[in-house]
């Protein structure tokens, strides 16, 4: 049995299943100031009656790290960037303290100047003189040739922990992105240990052997062990899992709309050819824009608890939740107000329901139905404008090739997926408004602990050719080994899964989960003035997401 | 995070899937390091920068520009097309008001390409700018317009097509075409007689470094441009002065070609030549992208960089400055020179040859432009190359008169089918373009 877990901001969302069956659900509002208790009152109905070698595996979804984040409690770090020439680098400043060293690595991964160690032992000194103990080392160009991060990480490592080395983050070029992505993972390092060490300690109480996973934000999973390391991963991972768990009620080749429409906001993402679509560089934490590895997806501030006001004689829905619906006590109406004074939904006090209706009615000059169906009509109809203004943002994105630019592919949805509370009211409205089929899935209110328990094992590796130099790169590995002149692409291509499929299996993925998959392949020569002196080779092969059960019996209802 | 000072629209168009040929220096991998340094430095997060598909340019976007022989099918690729419709992009943006600025990072380039196009020069086929420039006059109207080419080769083909226009100022900095292909580009090229004095270059020494450039700019390109006030400023911004082209023997820097965009302030930028992929493309887009966006480009620096090697020698410092002097003089003697040239002629007419030393085909051209003093005139050109296939062509201007209008239609309804293997009617000012064979 697996259990699937999604620690949300407003509720803690638990699932077991059974070999593609869901046994039961559990749901409880999240403790904001005790998050280990909120996780065992969700998962003790849960498991009640199992017994504790039944379960095999528990995958966690959870927000701890973006928590710390939003509320300022990560640990100070200590960086150290090395920045070379281009943009001017102030702007990379987000540690405590941060250290701006010479040395440069130039695009071919070359050396230009070397590292200055009186200076990192200057930094190392700053750092001990403001009890900083997490650092974080980057350097431009560094997934070319890490041998500068390595070199300052020998002089760190016996006084700093953690200490995280920019290539290991990601094989992708953004300098900036590696800063702070660095950054990140040092800064949430010690509040992402404390709570595995607890969860561990919990789990071995209650006699719990199984193999504990977490949901990244790329809609997999690492095991924990890679999660300690690298932290920075899970965080953002909510609307991963709905995604992952939308995914499991219906499984599609076609492009689709999705989302997952809540309280306050509606996440919206999509599906090209019925695969979930990816960040192309990674997520934004905050303002900063980051290489984690992430689905694509946008929220909205529209929710069942939106506020709805007329404003000369226009109608607004959200961006703000002022508080419950009015038919459960709230200040404004909402949404969900509409619902219920429509007979769609049956929960509070229908009398108020109305009464919210009522302030929305006048000012109109429309009846209480009419105004209940209004509403609803332009919270689908905001939806929909929202997504065709993403859709044009997605379809235009850049292209490099002749190819590409002629046959690029162009996601054009022709159903629309929703889950959350207010989805299957919604589902008729949508589909009205989208003129394409909107499903639900039966299980919609807990289809992102579904997600959770389903996800497979993800991971991405750069591989990096030059045979000019002689040099094969894996920067995520840190796998830098020399080749022959005659090295191709062929031999680059085989090697590269078979490196993903081995980081795979560290990370904790099964054998039978283990489907790499070449996502890009690129080979150029180099020229030194009208000769061609090698080849320069860029291979990224990834483990998408995917589940390792489709919800056969749950379809859409 | 950063945030652009000018919004910038960017067309970013490395072309990895096409090449002239597996070893032609204009092939595949001549972005590639750009491309890694725009990618690792982080461009495309800059708040204001904001990353454009090309278009893919008309064959009537073409026509407007060129006589393609036989036609723009069998001259012009694919590539060719988005390179075009990449510069249609970037000015696109800056016409809508989606950008202050915008750059076309496309290949291949296009300077070269004259009117007349039976093949491939200096990697060129069609003029990516004109055809941009064209394309955006006929869609946002009639524009003056000043091109500042700072490609180390002489922009014969931009000064072939602007040539008798006074409302686009054609301004060609270049290595002197003594020693460096294409061989034009000299003073005396000063433009036909309905735009005499509009056609200006600038042929610098070899040798020539940041000091000489900047002096150009300062003392003659910017001085001219406040006279002549244009609407619009594109630079050709070829990148092959730098101190590490493998073709070319001047010592530009990134950081001094960064530097002349900021000073220069044009409002479209298109790339064009510059074949040191690894030593100088990289650095002198990432110079001429942060200019552009109104951000620092004070740490723009290459690896090998060092400012004694690259000291302009004071003998060229001299020479320069003569040059600008001499110059200056003629724009703003341009009048009277203008009237002792065509002084009592009814038509000017210029005979050349033209080589594609791309395909290696030779062409044998008679331009004539007839002299009105009501607009530009009517011109036509009567050509043939080494491979046959003569043509006629006649461009009504885009201010035409009504008899150079009636003269222009009866030109190409009279010439004799006979004697032509294709006859050409560009009617600039209702936007046409006719085409007739036997």
């Amino acid at each position: 049995m697996i259990i699937g877990l999604d620690m949300g901001g407003t509720h803690v969302d638990a699932v077991l299943i059974d070999h593609g069956k869901i046994i039961k659900t559990s749901k409880i509002p999240t403790e904001p100031n005790n998050l280990l208790e909120s996780v065992w009152k969700t998962l003790k109905p849960l498991i009640a009656g199992v017994k504790p070698d039944e379960i095999e595996r528990v995958i966690l979804s959870t927000t701890i790290c973006t928590n710390a984040i939003v509320e300022e409690k990560t640990a100070p770090v200590g960086m150290i960037i090395e920045s070379g020439p281009g943009l001017p680098c102030d702007f990379l400043a987000c540690g405590q303290e941060n250290i701006f060293t010479e040395g440069y690595i130039d695009h071919r991964g070359r050396e230009v100047s070397p590292i200055n160690p009186a200076e990192i032992n200057r930094a190392s000194n700053a750092f001990k003189n403001k009890n900083i103990s997490a650092c974080a080392v980057v350097g431009k160009f560094s997934v070319r040739n890490p041998d500068h991060e390595i070199k300052i990480y020998d002089m760190l490592k016996n006084d700093f922990s953690p200490v995280t080395l920019g290539h290991t983050v990601s094989g992708k070029l953004n300098f900036p992105r590696r800063v702070f992505t660095s950054y990140f993972n040092s800064a949430v390092y010690s509040t992402f240990s404390r709570f595995s060490n607890s969860i561990v300690d919990a789990l071995k109480r209650e006699k719990i052997n199984a193999k504990l996973y977490v949901l990244k934000a790329d809609g997999g999973t690492m095991g924990l062990e890679s999660a300690e390391k690298f932290p920075v991963n899970t965080i953002l991972s909510g609307p991963a899992a709905s995604i992952m768990g939308g995914q499991a009620f219906f499984n599609t080749s076609k492009d689709g709309v999705f989302l997952d429409i809540g309280g306050t906001t509606t996440d919206i993402a999509f599906l090209a050819d019925g695969v979930p679509l990816f960040e192309p560089l990674g997520i934004k934490i905050g303002e900063y824009p980051t290489l984690v590895r992430a689905l694509y997806s946008v929220s909205m501030g529209l929710g069942g608890d939106s506020e709805v006001r007329v404003e000369n004689g226009i109608l607004h829905i959200g961006p703000y939740r002022k508080g419950s619906p009015m038919a459960l006590g709230g200040p404004c109406p909402t949404p969900t107000d509409a619902m219920i004074a429509q007979g769609l939904l049956d929960i509070g006090s229908k009398e108020k329901a109305v009464d919210a209706m009522k302030d929305i009615a006048g000012p109109l000059d429309l009846n209480i139905q009419e105004a209940a169906s209004l509403v609803l009509q332009t919270m689908a109809n905001m939806i929909k404008e929202k997504v065709d203004k993403l859709l044009f943002e997605i379809n235009s994105h850049p292209v490099y090739t002749v190819k590409e630019l002629l046959y690029g592919k162009k996601i054009n949805p022709e159903f629309v997926q929703a889950i959350g509370g207010p989805a299957k009211i919604l589902a008729p409205i949508l589909e009205n408004s989208f003129k394409i089929p909107c499903f639900y899935p039966k299980f919609y209110e807990a289809a992102n602990a579904v997600g959770a328990a389903l996800a497979k094992t993800t991971a991405e590796i750069t591989v990096f050719v030059d045979t000019a130099q002689g040099t094969l790169l894996v920067p995520e590995i840190g796998l830098c080994k020399k080749i022959e002149r005659n090295y191709t692409l062929e031999d680059a291509k085989l090697l590269a899964v078979e490196l993903l499929s081995k980081q795979l299996s560290i990370l904790g993925a099964e054998a039978g989960e283990i489907q790499p998959e070449i996502v890009e392949e690129s080979v150029f020569n180099i020229v030194r003035g009208f000769y061609t002196s090698g080849k320069n080779m860029r291979i990224r092969v990834q483990a998408k997401p995917g589940l390792l059960y489709e919800m056969w019996g749950d379809k859409d209802a | 995070m950063l945030k652009a000072k000018n919004r910038l629209g960017l067309v970013f168009f490395p072309a990895f899937d096409w090449a002239i040929s597996p070893t032609h220096p204009e092939r595949e991998e001549r972005l590639l390091y750009t491309q890694d340094q725009i990618f690792e430095e982080g461009i495309n997060d800059i708040e204001g920068i904001k990353f454009y598909n090309p278009n893919i340019a008309s064959n009537k976007d073409i026509e407007r520009v060129h006589f393609c022989v036989p036609s723009v099918e069998d001259r012009a690729t694919t590539s060719h097309m988005i390179s075009a419709g990449g510069a249609i992009k970037a000015a696109e943006a800056v016409m809508e008001g989606e950008a202050d600025k915008a750059f076309a990072l496309v290949r291949p380039p296009g300077h070269h390409a004259q009117r007349v196009v039976y093949g491939d020069r200096g990697f060129c086929i069609i003029n990516i700018e004109a055809i941009m420039l064209e394309n955006l006059r006929a869609r946002y109207g009639h524009r003056r317009v000043a091109i500042i080419d700072t490609d180390c080769h002489h922009g014969d083909g931009t000064q072939d097509i602007y040539w008798n226009d006074r409302d686009t100022l054609f301004i060609s900095f270049h290595q002197d075409g003594r020693t460096l292909y294409p061989g034009t580009g000299f003073i005396d090229e000063f433009g036909g007689p309905g735009a005499i004095g509009y056609n200006i270059n600038v042929p610098l020494p070899p040798g020539t470094g940041q000091e000489g450039f900047l002096y150009v700019l300062d003392n003659l390109v910017l001085p001219i441009l406040d006279e002549y006030k244009p609407e619009l400023i594109v630079n050709s911004a070829g990148q092959d002065n730098h101190y590490t082209d493998p073709l070319t023997n001047m010592n530009f820097t990134a950081w001094g070609y960064a530097e002349l965009n900021h000073r220069l302030n044009p409002d479209i930028a298109v790339l064009e030549g510059g074949y040191s992929i690894e030593g100088a493309l990289p650095y002198v887009n990432l110079g001429i992208i942060l200019a552009m966006a109104g951000l620092d480009y004070s740490h723009v620096r290459e690896p090998d960089y060092d400012p004694a090697k690259l000291k302009q020698p004071q003998k060229i410092t001299e020479y320069i400055k003569e040059l600008c002097e001499t110059i200056y003089k003629r724009w703003r003697n341009k009048e009277s020179i203008a009237q002792e040239i065509i002084k009592g002629k009814e038509e000017i007419i210029r005979k050349r040859n033209v080589y594609y030393d791309t395909d290696g085909i030779m062409e044998y051209q008679t331009q004539r432009f007839k002299v009105c003093n009501k607009c530009s005139g009517v011109n036509m050109i009567e050509s043939t190359s080494d491979r046959g296939m003569p043509i006629f062509a006649v461009t009504i201007p885009q201010d035409a008169c009504p008899s150079c209008i009636d003269e222009g239609y009866k030109m190409y309804k009279e010439a004799d089918a006979q004697n032509y293997f294709r006859i050409y009617l560009q009617d600039r000012k209702n936007d046409i373009f006719f085409k007739r064979h036997l």
